[in-house]
């Protein structure tokens, strides 16, 4: 085979988890020698309708109708999928949310907080609507291999990528686990 | 070329998220009016209602994992007030040592990582390869000493609190540990390349300015105010101080204490868009347009207060006279000087032996009711105020990220440079990557735009007349 085709994309999270991937540093520029990116977001390829790929890696959880249709899209043109960090493997720090109506949310957000003047809760047609609770990637896709950590080290995210140049889905050591 | 009505650009890309612009023409295939949406909400000004204070430094910096340190900062000085404590000198000094080593590889990050793929290779160059692998391709060298310069930044970061993003390190009173001599000594010797890095790119981005300077004269530029933090002196400050507003003219129509902020800022909801829109309370909405991040700090502060970047800023506000003021590619400009301000800051604090002092925490109890932090993020003011109960429980969160303030001026952005580039309904995708390259300017960080807002999803759709979605315009 050639290279692998490799799809990106961050939905309920922080970008951390990306950052961490571009804190391989040096290493990034051998790894990024190995694959091929396809849509990530610092890339200029703009379709989500994109092509098969063989690996696409989903960081953040799902919160919202858009994300859901992303996730499900990345499910149906990858042969693998791996879910980095805890947003993406467990729903991470924003299922905090998960015990408040989403009314009630919004209705802080957008009305009662303290510098807001007219306030009012933005309804559009652009705008996806929130999901009742956001949900761990594994809750509404398949995933075939977990990378956690918030975010998870460069390190681990090294080894889930050779892993898979290697043939083999990866299976975290427990060394390279960190909750922090 | 394709001729439509309504455009979407969908996703945003190198952004540090992603955004969705819709651009709405006229008849006659003119642009009327363009919306840069967010679409994202994440809930965590209700969310951290009911947990105790000193878990929010923790929990608020997860809003973005680009400047996680930033949160982290201004929501420990949130902390600090509503203990009403003043830190010890050395911890006041190693926050604002992260807080550089945050800028350092922030700014690094969106100069050789995001936007030097438009300035290096061309707006209108392959977006197949318009990126950082085709800047590694290209320019192998400089852009391995980006990456170095980045991880230098992220270094200082890790060396303080542990590891590179969330780290656990500044808390209610002060910090959670002195720093050892040996890793001082470890990251003195990091600053000879650095600055030589940051040297190289300034000089890159001012031959580009210089050599584009109709461009830059005509690209998004608009007059507004100009928001920062400055110290006693005037000279901008990055992680304390007074917020100060000026005008377009460079009248200081504001400065004021953190604690006072909403005399001054408010904030107006538009139903297209989850993030709110920031403006100059007196002056009302949308009137009251300020600005804030690097551009806008050069033009609200007297000066840069180290040797370097004080001289680089002479430079720059001569280039800036003549009605380059408001020119948004100057955003990239301003960015580098910061960034060899940030250098100068950080090899300071190194070389001063109290940097290892060992008292780095006072500790008090929760006395206050409310709690105010602003520190200034790599890309603008950032604001935390939080309430609290007589045992520290949250029971009020309000949040003003950087982004945010800048909403209506990224939006005018947007707008001036879809009049400018598309006519006739026709668009190309070298003018798609321009009114992007609006937005990227302003480096919008938008997982923070996203504590209220997320995510951003960069759509181009044309509408016509009536609002029907006539075409939309993706690249594949």
């Amino acid at each position: 085979m050639g290279k692998p085709k490799v799809a990106t994309v961050w939905c309920e999270g922080c970008a951390g988890c990306h950052m961490s991937f571009l804190d391989l540093d040096e290493t990034l520029l051998d790894v990024l020698s190995r694959i091929e990116l396809t849509v990530t977001p610092i890339t200029d390829f703009k379709d989500y309708r994109f092509p098969d790929v063989d690996l696409g890696i989903i960081e953040g959880g799902v919160g919202n109708e858009e994300q859901l249709e992303i996730v499900q899209h990345m499910r149906a043109k990858s042969k693998i999928i791996m879910a980095w960090g805890d947003c993406a493997v467990f729903g991470g720090i924003n299922t905090l949310r998960n015990q408040t109506p989403v009314k009630d949310l919004l209705h802080y957000g957008y009305v009662a907080s303290a510098s807001t003047m007219n306030g009012v809760i933005p309804i559009h047609a652009e705008l996806p609507r929130l999901l009742d609770k956001v949900l761990a990637v594994n809750a509404v896709i398949q995933v075939d291999c977990y990378i956690p950590g918030c975010p998870p080290s460069p390190e681990a995210i090294a080894y889930g990528l050779t892993e898979i140049l290697l043939g083999r889905l990866p299976v975290l050591p427990s060394d390279m686990i960190h909750f922090d | 070329m394709t001729t439509a009505t309504k455009i979407t650009i969908n996703p945003i890309s190198r952004l540090e998220g992603h955004g969705k612009v819709t651009i709405h023409l006229d008849s006659q295939g003119e642009v009327d009016e363009a919306f840069f949406h967010i679409t994202q909400f994440r809930g965590y000004e209700h969310f951290c209602q009911g947990r105790p204070f000193e878990e929010m430094p923790i929990i608020t910096q997860r809003i973005c994992g680009i400047c996680p340190v930033s949160h982290q900062l201004a929501s420990a000085k949130a902390c600090d007030a509503i203990c009403g404590v003043t830190i010890p000198e050395t911890a006041a000094r190693l926050r604002e040592l992260i807080h550089m080593g945050q800028f350092i590889q922030s700014h690094a990050l969106h100069f050789f990582h995001l936007a030097s793929p438009d300035l290096l290779l061309g707006w209108d160059s392959d977006p197949a390869k318009r990126n950082v692998v085709g800047v590694i391709e290209a320019a192998p060298e400089l852009a391995k000493k980006g990456i170095r310069l980045r991880k230098f930044g992220q270094d200082i970061i890790s060396a303080l609190g542990g590891k590179k993003i969330h780290p656990a390190f500044a808390v209610p009173g002060g910090v959670t540990n002195a720093l050892p001599q040996g890793a001082r000594d470890k990251l003195l010797a990091g600053f000879p390349e650095a600055f030589e890095t940051a040297q190289a790119a300034l000089g890159i981005i001012r031959d580009w300015v210089g050599q584009h300077a109709d461009e830059v004269r005509g690209f998004a530029n608009f007059p507004s105010h100009y928001a920062s933090l400055v110290d006693a002196a005037g000279n901008i400050q990055l992680y304390d101080g007074d917020m100060r507003i000026r005008s377009h003219e460079g009248a200081t129509v504001a400065q004021f204490k953190p604690e006072t902020y909403l005399d001054y800022i408010a904030e107006q909801v538009e139903p297209w868009s989850y993030m709110k829109f920031p403006f100059f309370k007196p002056q009302g909405y949308p009137d009251g347009v300020y600005r804030v991040g690097p551009l806008a700090r050069l033009n609200a502060v007297d000066a840069m207060g180290t040797p370097k970047a004080d001289e680089a800023f002479q430079v720059f506000r001569q280039n800036a006279q003549n009605g380059l003021k408001g020119a948004s590619l100057l955003y990239h400009y301003a960015r580098l000087i910061e960034l060899m301000y940030a250098l100068e800051k950080a090899q300071a604090f190194l070389e001063d032996d109290r940097i290892c002092g060992k008292a780095v925490r006072s500790t008090a109890a929760p006395v206050n009711p409310e709690g105010v932090g602003i520190i200034e993020a790599p890309r603008g003011t950032l604001i935390h105020h939080y309430g609290a109960d007589a045992h520290g429980m949250i029971n009020k969160v309000n949040l003003i990220v950087a982004t945010g303030h800048n909403n209506i001026g990224m939006n005018r952005a947007v707008t001036l440079v879809a009049k400018a580039h598309i006519h006739n309904g026709e668009v190309s995708e070298g003018m798609l990557n321009r009114v992007e390259g609006a937005i990227r300017c302003y480096d919008p960080c938008l997982s923070c735009a996203t504590h209220a807002l997320g995510q951003m999803q960069l759509t181009i759709e044309v509408r016509d007349i009536t609002g029907r979605c006539i075409a939309r315009l993706e690249r594949a």
